[in-house]
């Protein structure tokens, strides 16, 4: 569905080139869900944006939905649908008008139209909205109207920029929840960009991280974790016995870092454990037959931010202006 | 992937037809809002009497008859209030952009199939549709005045005037995308060109009366020549300057569309 090769885009700022996006390569199979994370200014709006043919790349080349995003850029926008990070509906309109006019401006007829926007409403909870102006709708059912735009003409490739951005939870899930619905029914493949790392650890199949313009991962979630992270192991004994499993530690974390501190007579350890879960149950019997038993024991997945951090260093919410 | 393919996908290579196609709908979209809201329309049509009820009397009196060609007043300056309407309308067609380029809005227009022209031509032409009515009825107005109304001749004048309204419109479009985020460029370029290109073609006042400089220079004014027109056929003839004008109109036209698609996809860098 998506090809691309070499993907590069620099802008000009300043009399100064800034290389936005530095030679990706990514594709996307029909029916993926596929998620961009990576802080704010790592490249993934501006790839999302070459990709839906709102910018020219600098170089390299793109395919999407079959089209080249040079060479025919019409013939993309007609096959995609893009949910863009504004409002897009006209302030004065009213909810109903601009449905139907997208639809039109896709080429649906305006009996097509009218009765795809009431289906919608419907199933986004706008259909009392229906007649309503624009300007006055709350900020949650301005965005799940942006949604409903998107969606007029049944796109089989859709692109969401931060679709969830400066949502309410509830309005998050609902929106969640609608997006998934509209896959399930169509095998619409869908790719959006997030910096919320549970969004895109939850919704996708597939994360490609973007840093620096550059692709540092891409895989599914889960495995991104479990290769990258390891689950996060905290464990305590006596401070009498601490000597006689440092070294078993060790070469549980093979190689990570071992942090330990004390207080009241006990140390706690902490360490990465690949495959946590698995492996801790052998490592307690290794700590008791070495004279330490564990007098506790914490446990905790990782987490996306926490691959980030494996791989860049730095924390998701940071930015990317380090 | 499914083989059936969408509406979208079935449409025509980018061309003539597709820009008229698309024109439509943007046109359509744009003329809800005074649709769904008329009272806007009803204040449009109060300006053009303003000016021909305080301002063609005092004209008269300050200038003298003999000024215009053995014309009434009122039939020479009947075509001038309309070519200026057109002017303040069409003039006006990227303001409305402006605030929707801070939206999402022009952004989720860009992303669909519309053809770039039809951005432009259809929202000039919203501007240029409510000058139907206006010169329609301002001219039914001033008939018991001592206006001659010639009725198909008016027509083929107010399509000249929007033939000439989708080259300003573009231009206003392609001023408000160069201007995003700094409004008052958009509102200082508009006004500083708009009154001495409309003084200098002689719609408020006869350019013959003034000196020789500024007659020479109203001849570089594509105005001149569209004016010029509007008043040989509202007196109803049609001639060399008909002929003109709908020259001036096209050039303009042609002009302020390339300009104005250059300026979408300059944005697009």
């Amino acid at each position: 569905m998506i090809h691309t090769e070499k993907l590069t885009k620099n802008f000009t700022v300043k009399k100064e080139t800034v290389e936005a996006v530095k030679g990706v390569d990514i594709d996307v199979a029909p029916g993926e869900l596929v998620a961009f994370l990576g802080p704010n200014g790592a490249g993934k709006s501006t790839t999302l944006r070459m990709l839906t043919t709102l910018l020219r790349p600098t170089s390299g080349t793109a395919s999407v939905a079959g089209v080249d995003v040079t060479a025919d850029p019409a013939g993309v926008r007609a096959r995609i649908g893009y949910i863009g990070q504004g409002n897009g509906g006209g302030h004065s309109f009213r909810v109903i008008d601009e449905l139907v006019m997208q639809g039109r401006f896709y080429g649906m007829n305006s009996s097509d139209a009218l009765a795809r926007a009431h289906e919608l409403l419907t199933s986004l909870d706008l259909a009392d909205l229906s007649k309503r102006t624009v300007v006055k709708l709350s900020g949650g059912q301005r965005r799940r109207m942006d949604v409903a735009l998107g969606l007029m003409h049944s796109p089989r490739l859709l692109f969401l920029d931060e679709p969830s951005t400066g949502m309410d939870p509830q309005n998050r899930a609902n929106l969640w929840e609608h997006i998934m619905r509209m896959r399930a029914e169509h095998g619409t493949t869908i790719v959006l960009t997030t910096h919320y790392m549970d969004e895109a650890d939850s919704m996708s199949e597939r994360v490609i991280i973007i840093d620096h313009g550059h692709i540092i991962a891409d895989d599914t979630a889960g495995r991104l974790k479990a290769n990258l992270a390891g689950d996060l192991l905290a464990v305590e004994v006596a401070a009498g016995s601490a000597s006689g499993v440092r070294g078993l530690l060790g070469r549980a974390a093979a190689g990570g870092e071992v942090s330990e501190n004390s207080y009241d007579g006990v140390v706690r350890f902490r360490l990465r454990l690949p495959e946590g879960a698995r492996l801790a149950p052998a490592l307690l019997k290794e700590m008791d037959d070495a004279g330490a038993p564990a007098q506790s024991l914490e446990l905790k997945p990782p987490t996306l931010d926490d691959v980030f951090l494996e791989l860049t260093g730095r924390n998701l919410r940071e930015g990317a202006n380090r | 992937m499914g083989t059936q393919a969408t509406a979208a996908e079935a449409r025509e290579k980018p061309g003539l037809g597709q820009v008229l196609h698309d024109t439509r709908f943007v046109f359509w979209r744009e003329m809800l809002l005074p649709l769904r809201d008329p009272f806007s329309l009803i204040f449009s049509l109060i300006q053009p009497l303003v000016f021909l009820g305080l301002f063609g009397p005092l004209l008269g009196a300050a200038v003298g008859a003999p000024a215009f060609g053995g014309q009434s007043t009122l039939q020479w300056f009947l075509p001038g209030v309309v070519v200026m309407i057109a002017l303040f309308g069409t003039s006006m067609t990227g303001s409305n952009l402006q605030y929707e380029l801070m939206t999402g809005f022009y952004e989720r227009i860009l992303a669909t199939p519309l053809s770039r022209s039809s951005l432009m031509i259809g929202r000039a032409l919203k501007e240029w549709a409510p000058l139907v009515v206006q010169g329609l009825l301002i001219a039914l107005v001033c008939i018991p005045f001592g206006f001659v109304f010639y009725p198909l001749h008016v027509l083929l004048g107010l399509i000249i005037l929007g033939i000439f309204g989708i080259g300003l419109g573009a231009l206003s479009y392609a001023l408000a995308l160069v201007s995003q985020n700094k409004e008052w460029i958009f509102w200082g370029v508009q006004q500083t060109l708009l009154f001495p290109l409309m003084i200098l073609s002689g719609i408020m006042l006869p350019i013959e009366a003034g000196p020789a400089w500024m007659k020479t220079a109203s001849l570089f004014n594509p105005l001149t020549y569209l004016v010029n027109a509007e008043r040989e056929l509202f007196a109803g003839g049609v001639g060399t300057d008909t002929l003109l004008g709908l020259l001036a109109a096209s050039v303009t036209a042609a002009v302020g569309l390339v300009v104005g698609v250059k300026a979408i996809n300059r944005n697009l860098n």
